[in-house]
């Protein structure tokens, strides 16, 4: 509870240095906006729906995005011999290292304007740290744990789900995390790239603001962006890490 | 029905037959000579340590009688059987390193259980019960792994390899990682429940105490390649305290046979 204040009180200070910066005058409030417009501009968003709308696009581009989540299996595979991890392996650590907004072009020309270009963004974006967590994880099993599952009679898919998923949960989890940030940082990229007609993102917003010379706009888009990053982090990711501190005993204070 | 307090059925001893084991490692740079004709036999309830300084392939030893690893040479049997690969009728206790921190107490003893599809579940639960009792630990089934101390996580080692009712059990250094008071309560315990759920048990220690405080028979192996090479038997009995006198007297005997090995193979290399 007293650390909530620390943060409310922390954050409600930056505003108030905001608030002052725009009082001052010394800054145009066409690019300076006060705390007050952007906060009227995202209530007016709300109220007529634009941000909803425009939020729960972007949100379903990436859930469905990363839930294809094909990175989990196919690092399971990658760990599997020294075959999927020269071939399968090596080819993730080279995309990975491609920016994933690299492939908007890519996925526009394949796929047109369509959800299904963004999608592939989203999943391009995600897939490789996925996977090249899964399967360092599944390689750095401690070799003991597989001699104990193999006397106790575990075998197969078995050994797979009960044994080696769960030893290697800590790097999947991270993983998971930096692939989402991946896919959230490429999908913003996309959104603001392209114009698609199926459905108008985070992305597209913050892209007319410009247009508009909307600075309001701008930090308003830009702040629900944070805002939703930080509700993904702690909605998805924050009850995995509780898990894996509690039970793996790691980082307790 | 079972419940907890009746005793679950326990599967007879098996007796165990090592025959003329020779294992080689090899890797691109080094061929290591590990077992060098290892022969010996454990009665079906014998408590067996095997000894030796480190290196002197005490481990690998262990992981062909467990089916782990396959011999270059030799065979063991278990009952006449021909140990093939690992079974669940020979478990092994290993270091506490080895239970997994993504279950709790109750689950890693429950882990081995489920893979016996013969159980029901309910049976299942109730041997667990059982022998987390028979440890000592009842108490701490939602317990997390890293949330308990060195000796319970043995105990916790324990109850899960005895659960499943393998009729061999390997051990592993089971007190070389704890602090004395511990090991001697613990060495108590385990004495007191082969006595309750009498198993054939090979033990492998570098620990001279450790072994003469549990064994019927130690067999000392000496080093590269690790070969079997004096048999003590120890008559007293049990329970035995790990710090008695007389124990202490025997394991000095052994100590300096082990010494002279080691002073062998150092001539050799010279």
């Amino acid at each position: 509870m007293k650390r909530m204040l620390v943060v409310a009180a922390f954050f409600l200070s930056l505003i108030a240095l905001w608030h002052l910066a725009t009082l001052s005058g010394r800054w145009s409030p066409i690019l300076l906006p006060s705390p007050a417009m952007v906060g009227e501009y995202l209530w007016g968003a709300l109220r007529d729906g634009s941000l909803i709308e425009a939020v729960e696009v972007t949100v379903r581009r990436l859930l469905i995005g990363y839930a294809i989540g094909v990175g989990l299996p196919l690092g399971l595979l990658t760990s599997t011999s020294d075959f999927f991890e020269d071939t399968v392996g090596s080819l993730a650590l080279g995309l990975q290292t491609l920016p994933s907004v690299c492939w908007v072009p890519l996925a526009l020309l394949w796929f047109g304007q369509t959800e299904t270009a963004m999608l592939f963004v989203v999943v391009m974006g995600t897939v490789w740290s996925v996977l090249l967590a899964t399967a360092t994880g599944a390689r750095t099993i401690p070799p003991i744990y597989a001699r104990a599952t193999r006397t106790m009679g575990s075998e197969g898919f078995d050994k797979w789900t009960r044994v080696i998923l769960p030893a290697s949960l800590p790097f999947v989890v991270s993983g998971m995390k930096q692939g989402w940030a991946f896919a959230w940082r490429s999908l913003m990229a996309a959104e603001i790239f392209v114009t698609i007609l199926t459905g108008f993102g985070l992305g597209q917003l913050l892209q007319y603001g410009r247009e508009l010379s909307a600075m309001d706009q701008v930090i308003g888009v830009m702040v629900v962006i944070v805002v939703i990053g930080l509700i993904a982090d702690k909605a998805l990711f924050s009850p995995w890490e509780r898990f894996l501190h509690r039970r793996w005993g790691t980082g307790l204070k | 029905m079972i419940t907890s307090d009746s005793e679950p059925r326990a599967s007879p001893p098996a007796e165990l037959v090592v025959e003329g084991i020779d294992k080689w490692f090899r890797t691109d740079r080094t061929t290591t000579h590990a077992l060098e004709d290892v022969d010996f036999r454990v009665a079906g309830g014998e408590f067996v340590c095997l000894v030796g300084p480190s290196g002197c392939g005490k481990s690998t030893l262990l992981d062909i009688i467990a089916g782990l690893t396959n011999p270059d040479k030799g065979r063991v049997l278990a009952d006449g059987q021909l140990v093939q690969g690992p079974g669940r009728h020979r478990l092994v206790m290993f270091q506490e390193s080895a239970l997994f921190p993504w279950l709790n107490v109750f689950s890693n003893v429950m882990f081995g259980l489920h893979r016996k599809p013969e159980l029901t579940n309910r049976e299942r639960r109730a041997i667990a019960d059982y022998h987390l009792e028979l440890v000592g630990l009842e108490k701490y089934k939602k317990a997390y792994v890293h949330e308990l101390s060195g000796g319970m996580k043995q105990r916790v080692a324990l109850a899960r390899s005895l659960a499943p009712d393998p009729r061999v059990l390997l051990m592993d250094e089971p007190l070389s990682a704890l602090d004395a008071i511990t090991r001697e309560q613990l060495c108590l315990d385990i004495q007191e429940i082969w006595q309750r759920r009498r198993k054939t048990i090979v033990l492998v220690t570098h620990d001279v105490r450790e072994a003469v405080c549990f064994a019927d028979r130690v067999f000392l192996l000496s080093p590269s390649p690790g070969r079997l090479r004096e048999e003590f038997r120890i008559p007293f009995a049990r329970p035995r305290e790990i710090n008695s006198p007389e124990l202490a007297h025997i394991a000095q005997r052994i100590t300096a046979a082990l010494k002279g090995y080691l002073g062998e193979t150092h001539e050799a290399a010279e």
